[in-house]
């Protein structure tokens, strides 16, 4: 089986990564000033351990980890403690941050580390190793990698999946990553599967990458069982409960992780984070960025430090042309507007895509003709109709009854509502009210 | 690099090249060869009756809608169709009349656009045959010339005397119902007999709608399953008995079932949101046409079947809500 049948419902955007999916990643120059919010991970945020004035190299530690749910930062710059400042962040919030003055003299050269030699280490250690390198989910939801690790006892983990779709329009950050570094995907996999204790892997990579798929083919292990399975374009395949059904055909339950079938996913870039841990021994302090959309002078794949304000980023990539009216933070279809070009690219930053008037014209709203286009077009089969006249009157609790929790926020029922309803947004919304209720309760 | 002016806006950033404007004036525009056929087989008279149910139906979407709307197209199409289904020597304030009320009680006070339960082009038909039967169930002959109007289509509100017509054609419907006598299935096809201005032509009707399907401009389950439940029912009528029931040719091209089915039954807003509703939905009206068609009272049925279906949508809807994605949890016996 070359191709799989893959799920029901979904969209189909224009996927536009012809911008960058030939582009070569470069590393940009280190910016003079880097921000690093404490919070840059699901759970809860980082806490500082130096003050303003300390001289911190590239890949030290600046801010702990606050239990498991948490995840530790380091200095992706060598330069000077500036101070502990609220900053802009990324999600729309103002949240505190590190801002490091860089050196600009600095030979970035990291403290000498011992590289830990993972055939030595039992799944216990490689997963505290993870920890301690503070690595993230890197495809957009920046779920703390080793909590997905340690699955909880009576749970059964039979299968990696390597969550390779890249689904978004615009990225390319994952394309270029499995082209340039295939050894090290596979490398990163092999500790994976020693961690996990998995006798087999699917990499699971739309057919939109043919070079991608032809790269990692060419360099399999022979000792392990790894497979590279070719799926089908649509929106959403790159959720995780979509491509666990294309690949083994298992519908994770509602409420349920994949745990629960059987499987863990990790994105194809956390998983090459992961193999640097074991490389280099550094920490995760810099990522692979596509900066790109018809407003950017010249798009690129990058590999930049964590922390490096959106403003520098687009410099170096010739800056703005054009009518820009958005920039977005992730891919179009859920990534975040951002108000700010002082915000920084974080952990979990897979792109920054440049709108102009072209794209993101305002678009009148109409009265939904409950024509159904929305019910088609859901990936978890809700009715995103009934949701959205419920979240219109308020109705919070007759949401949940409609399984709102269900609601992954994909975006499909706005892109194809044909009224411009914004029924994505208004279920985020529903959320929060619900939560809302919900404490109030208890 | 300068300070640009950014806009927030919630994801998605990418919206699908379709909206509810581009939906009602393909519907209409679709239209276009039925109105064609119907200016061809009943001249002016055709043209006037459609141009006085869409101005009523305009005038009073301008006249008492709050956001006075008239581009998101659906008054126009709500007037085009009510002309299509009435008979062509109606007088014209009559249809004026028709397509202010199929807006007027029909869609805006329900709250307008998307609130509506019945079919407003429907509704109009239906308060026009209770307020006048006489004048919706005259059929008049076809005149000496083209250009000659029908019937009584210049009467004056209440002041004309009532059109003593000598010649009459009855429609293909009447005749089966209360003559035993079918029409030939070619005549049906290409709508060369009496009846309401837009329904003759059966097969333009199924062209034009079957566009609209491929575009996915309307929920093809729909027209399928009515045409579907006609086509097999009568059929087994026609077997049991072939001297007292219609062939299912006849049954599917006659009367304003194919208009019904691929226009009126398809409405978004009084059809069902769920694809198994709308199989659902369809079968109850093509089964209800040949009920009222074989044993009721009157030779056609399509109206009372739609908008008696239209009622019924809440329930459909509730009954056929998808269940969501995911496996069941089957309880383990330890747990």
């Amino acid at each position: 089986m070359r191709f799989a049948a893959g799920f029901r419902h979904g969209v189909h955007p224009p996927e536009r990564k012809e911008l960058t999916s030939t582009v070569p990643v470069r590393r940009m120059p280190f910016p003079e000033e880097i921000v690093l919010p404490l919070r840059q991970a699901a759970g809860k945020p980082a806490i500082p351990i130096v003050r303003p004035g300390d001289r911190v190299e590239r890949g030290d530690t600046v801010a702990e980890a606050d239990g498991w749910m948490s995840v530790p930062i380091h200095a992706s710059s060598a330069g000077t403690v500036k101070k502990i400042d609220w900053w802009p962040h990324p999600d729309g919030s103002v949240a505190e941050a590190i801002l490091l003055e860089a050196d600009p003299y600095s030979p970035q050269v990291p403290r000498p580390r011992i590289v830990p030699r993972w055939q030595g280490l039992s799944p216990q250690e490689v997963v505290e190793a993870v920890r301690k390198a503070g690595v993230v989910g890197l495809g957009g939801a920046a779920f703390p990698t080793h909590v997905k690790l340690l699955p909880p006892e009576g749970i059964e983990v039979r299968t990696l999946i390597v969550n390779a779709a890249e689904c978004e329009p615009y990225l390319t950050t994952d394309h270029r990553i499995m082209v340039e570094y295939p050894e090290r995907v596979h490398f990163g996999i092999r500790v994976m599967m020693h961690a996990l204790g998995v006798e087999r892997t699917v990499i699971g990579v739309e057919n939109n990458k043919p070079d991608a798929i032809e790269a990692l083919e060419a360099t399999l292990p022979d000792d392990l069982d790894v497979k590279v399975q070719s799926v089908r374009v649509k929106y959403p395949q790159g959720y995780e409960k979509m491509l666990i059904k294309t690949l083994i055909d298992r519908s994770v339950p509602a409420g349920k992780l994949p745990m629960h079938v059987g499987v863990v996913v990790q994105n194809v870039g956390s998983i090459a984070a992961i193999a640097e841990v074991f490389e280099t021994g550094l920490p995760l302090i810099e990522r692979v960025v596509t900066l790109t959309g018809p407003g950017v002078a010249r798009p690129s794949n990058l590999i930049v430090p964590v922390g490096t304000k959106l403003r520098d980023a687009l410099e170096f990539c010739g800056g703005l042309v054009g009518d820009v009216t958005e920039i977005v933070f992730g891919g179009p279809m859920m990534g975040a507007s951002q108000p700010d070009l002082d915000a920084p690219i974080l952990k979990g930053t897979t792109g920054v895509v440049i709108l102009t008037r072209e794209e993101s014209r305002p678009r009148r709203r109409y009265p939904c003709i409950q024509c159904g286009t929305c019910l088609d077009a859901c990936p978890m089969f809700l009715n995103p109709s009934l949701l959205g006249q419920l979240a219109q009157a308020g109705r919070y609790e007759e949401m949940g009854e409609a399984h709102l929790a269900d609601c992954v926020l994909c975006g499909c029922c706005s892109y194809v509502c044909p009224s411009n309803i914004p029924l994505s947004q208004m279920f985020a919304l529903g959320k929060a009210g619900l939560r809302k209720l919900e404490t109030q309760a208890a | 690099m300068g300070d640009v002016r950014l806009h927030l806006t919630p994801s998605p950033h990418l919206k699908a090249p379709v909206s509810t404007p581009r939906i009602m004036w393909n519907v209409t525009a679709s239209l276009v060869p039925v109105v064609a056929a119907a200016i061809y087989y009943f001249g002016p008279s055709a043209l006037l009756l459609l141009a006085a149910a869409t101005l009523g139906a305009v005038l009073t979407e301008l006249a008492f809608s709050p956001e006075k709307n008239l581009g998101d197209g659906s008054a126009v199409i709500t007037g085009v169709l009510l002309g299509l289904i009435l008979p062509p020597g109606l007088p014209l304030w009559m249809a004026f009349v028709g397509g202010a009320f199929a807006i007027g009680f029909g869609k805006l006070i329900f709250g307008g656009l998307g609130q509506n339960i019945f079919n407003p082009a429907l509704l109009g038909r239906a308060f026009l045959q209770a307020a006048f039967p006489a004048a919706l169930t005259t059929w008049p002959g076809v005149p000496d010339s083209w250009w000659d109007l029908r019937g009584g289509n210049l009467a004056l509100p209440f002041m004309s005397p009532p059109e003593v017509d000598a010649v009459t054609s009855p429609t293909p419907l009447g005749l089966m119902k209360f003559e035993s006598t079918p029409t030939e299935s070619y005549a049906l096809m290409i709508g060369n007999t009496g009846g309401s201005l837009g329904e003759t032509a059966g097969l333009v009707i199924l062209l034009c709608g079957g566009y609209l399907g491929l575009r996915n401009f309307l929920n093809w389950r729909i027209p399928v399953s009515i045409l579907g439940t006609v086509a097999v029912f009568s059929g087994l009528l026609f077997l049991l008995d072939p001297t007292r029931y219609a062939n299912p040719v006849f049954a599917l091209f006659s009367g304003g079932l194919m208009l019904g089915a691929m226009y009126m039954a398809t409405d978004p807003v009084t059809s069902p949101v769920t694809n198994a509703g709308a199989w659902i939905f369809g079968a109850g009206i093509g089964f209800l046409v040949v009920v009222i068609r074989s044993w009721g009272g009157l030779p056609e049925g399509v109206m009372y079947a739609i908008l008696f279906m239209n009622a019924l949508v809440p329930f459909i809807n509730r009954a056929t809500q998808p269940s969501p994605f995911g496996e069941r949890i089957v309880e383990e016996a330890e747990a």
